[in-house]
């Protein structure tokens, strides 16, 4: 319970951040000569991307603790940054088509990050399928772990595939807002957004992990149907 | 001298398996059956003044190889649901290694007889010189399917109980098999039109370097799978 | 040569065992009578070593390849032949194949019929020659006597005298107290995840057993 609400405390401060940011990125910080004003999507488009990541790696990372100590909080925690994982991965899949159109003439692009997100999004999907049809909840718990870890370990060969697919298929424009060649102002920007997510990120979890624990509870005393 | 115990009791899950397939003959049947239907699809959907087969070949190949082997996985652990053999297996002083590489070989020997069957008839359909090029394609489509079906038979141990098992194990494992079936692909393309096995040495190391860490991590993930 | 130490594990949040502890000695048979969700079947399974137990520790002498399982799943596969199949079963316990205990359980003409096309009760015999191919020093059995016809019924109550005799240990689990009480030497109540009553028979006839354990269970 405290959790949860921690949890829906850090996420408002989070949203309010949010907001904050963008405030900074339409009145302080330049607009993109070239962009104009859809590049501001990038603030959200990249963050969320970084952390649809690292959820994965986190997801696999707590399942490989969980084979090993087998504690349910291991498979709480997994189940709720595989979810988030999915949310934030919706995030980067939907803002790419809206900054891309005006910026490349088509929704959809196999730029790598985009490529790599999907394939996150898909493994994301896959795990939670496989969450839901599996009742038992030692038995769930232990399933998801191993495809957790088979997901955590397929991301090195995604990105693998995804450098090879774009090396071998050249895109018409080659868009790399990458980090360092930003200039300062926007640089900083970027990295309140990426805290901001950051914290977006431990927030829902927070809540998703203190709502499967609530859930857990009222099952056990017969409150609620599994 | 005497076989390790691994590899008596992998041999002998997998010859149990390979008895009951082909005994029955239905899934093999089906499977070809498969293919052919698949390669049928691709040749009537198919514009032939648009692309040539040639250029065409690799991804029809591997379109087809993908499908067949999904659709073959399942099979592995629906063999042992019947009498709840499985729980016969687990009792057994066998480690489980030995159920999953047993289960591994026979699935690779089933679905390598179904591309036995497909690989030529490509190459007849599609009017394909194939015989040429026969040992590199065939590492090709080895170490590949090595990928596809190591960590399908993983996960098909997860999902034969769930309910729709069988589109289940098609969603799970399909993420798996693009990144080995796009380095497959791009090795085959080059192949079929005569350049040399140097050239595309570098997608095999790939294939040879997943099928190490999948088959390794698979061994490792499987007792969680069946143990309680 | 059977030894079960505290043995607890729950399912989430069902204590399916609670604190079990016992031990069976050769020649001995347990009879381990409960109502369904008492934890029987876990705490077979446990002896078996498919589930660890979340605390606590189960002994059997010899390991997995002393023990001989007997459920209401057959563990055989309807594609092969009885002799596939126990030889199969036979090589996984490093044994060679069975030759007269086809015969002793009356099988043998049926020794090359695929199992899909053999009648129920014949199944159960095949079953019972499965789990006696590797010559286990114990038996477990679970609600052995489910769906058995009686010609079946009676091969298997046979066997476990045989088997007792031979100087080997049984443990049985059922609901059915009538069958399981002649078969006993020692005969245990289990509810909730534990023992209430464990005791050696010591003459008791399957009725007296029977009100006991209403008594008990109720």
């Amino acid at each position: 319970m405290r959790l949860l609400r921690a949890g829906h405390w850090l996420n408002g401060i989070a949203l309010v951040l949010l907001a904050g940011v963008y405030v900074r990125a339409f009145a302080y910080t330049p607009l993109e000569r070239m962009q104009g004003a859809a590049q501001k999507i990038f603030y959200v488009h990249v963050p969320a991307a970084i952390w649809a990541e690292t959820a994965m790696i986190l997801v696999g990372l707590a399942s490989v603790f969980y084979l090993f100590l087998k504690d349910p909080r291991l498979d709480r925690f997994a189940a709720a940054s595989a979810e988030v994982g999915t949310v934030f991965a919706a995030i980067v899949l939907t803002t790419g088509p809206i900054w891309g159109k005006p910026i490349w003439g088509t929704w959809w692009s196999w730029d790598a990050r985009l490529t790599l997100t999907l394939f996150l999004f898909l493994l994301y999907v896959g795990y939670l399928l496989l969450r839901n049809a599996v009742n038992d909840p030692a038995e769930r718990a232990r399933f998801a772990a191993v495809l957790g870890i088979c997901g955590m370990v397929l991301v090195p060969f995604i990105h693998f595939s995804v450098y090879m697919f774009r090396t071998l298929h050249p895109m018409p424009i080659v868009l790399k807002p990458s980090a360092p060649s930003l200039p300062p102002s926007m640089l900083a920007t970027w990295l309140m957004s990426l805290g901001v997510f950051t914290l977006l990120y431990v927030g829902f979890v927070m809540q998703r992990y203190g709502l499967s624990y609530l859930r857990e509870q009222l099952e056990a005393s017969g409150d609620l149907h599994a | 001298m005497r076989l390790p115990d691994v590899v008596r009791h992998t041999w002998a899950v997998a010859s149990k398996d390979l008895l009951i397939e082909f005994r029955s003959r239905t899934a093999i049947v089906s499977a070809a059956m498969f293919v052919i239907l698949v390669l049928l699809v691709f040749t009537f959907a198919r514009d032939p003044t648009a692309v040539a087969a040639v250029d065409l070949a690799p991804s029809i190949l591997w379109v087809t190889l993908t499908f067949a082997a999904v659709l073959a996985l399942n099979r592995a652990f629906q063999l042992e649901l019947e009498n709840q053999a499985l729980d016969g297996l687990l009792l057994a002083p066998i480690g489980r290694s030995s159920i999953y590489l047993g289960k591994l070989i026979a699935n690779l020997l089933f679905v390598g007889t179904v591309e036995l069957i497909g690989v030529p008839l490509l190459a007849l359909f599609f009017n394909i010189t194939v015989l040429p090029y026969a040992g590199p394609l065939a590492a090709v489509i080895v170490l590949a399917t090595i990928g596809f079906v190591s960590v399908g038979t993983l996960f098909s141990a997860m999902t034969v109980r769930t309910r729709v098992s069988e589109l289940l194990l098609a969603v799970l494992v399909l993420p798996f098999m693009i990144p080995p079936l796009m380095w497959a692909a791009r090795a085959t393309g080059p192949l079929l039109a005569g350049r040399p096995l140097s050239d595309i040495i570098g997608w095999l190391k790939m294939l040879a370097a997943y099928d190490i860490v999948f088959v390794g991590l698979a061994l490792l993930l499987f007792p969680a799978t069946v143990n309680e | 040569m059977l030894r079960a130490e505290e043995l607890h594990h729950s399912f989430g949040s069902v204590r399916a065992l609670d604190g079990v502890s016992f031990s069976v000695r050769p020649g001995q048979t347990l009879a381990i009578f409960g109502p369904n969700g008492a934890g029987k079947t876990t705490l077979l399974k446990v002896l078996a070593g498919l589930i660890r137990p979340q605390r606590g520790r189960a002994h059997v002498e010899g390991g997995r390849r002393a023990i001989g399982w007997i459920g209401h799943q057959a563990q055989l596969y309807n594609q092969l032949t009885v002799n596939e199949n126990l030889r199969f079963w036979a090589s996984l316990y490093d044994v060679p194949p069975p030759g007269e205990l086809l015969a002793r359980l009356g099988l043998d003409e049926h020794a090359d019929r695929p199992v899909r096309a053999l009648s129920r009760g014949l199944v159960q015999r095949v079953a019972i020659a499965r789990a006696l191919v590797h010559n286990p020093a114990v038996l477990l059995l679970d609600e052995p006597f489910t769906g058995l016809d009686r010609t079946a019924a009676e091969t298997l109550g046979r066997l476990l005298a045989q088997h007792a005799a031979a100087g080997r240990a049984t443990v049985l689990v059922t609901h059915n107290v009538e069958e399981g009480t002649g078969l006993a030497t020692d005969v245990a109540f289990m509810r909730a995840g534990r023992f209430v009553h464990f005791a050696p028979r010591a003459g008791r006839g399957a009725q007296q057993v029977g009100e006991e354990y209403r008594d008990a269970i109720a």
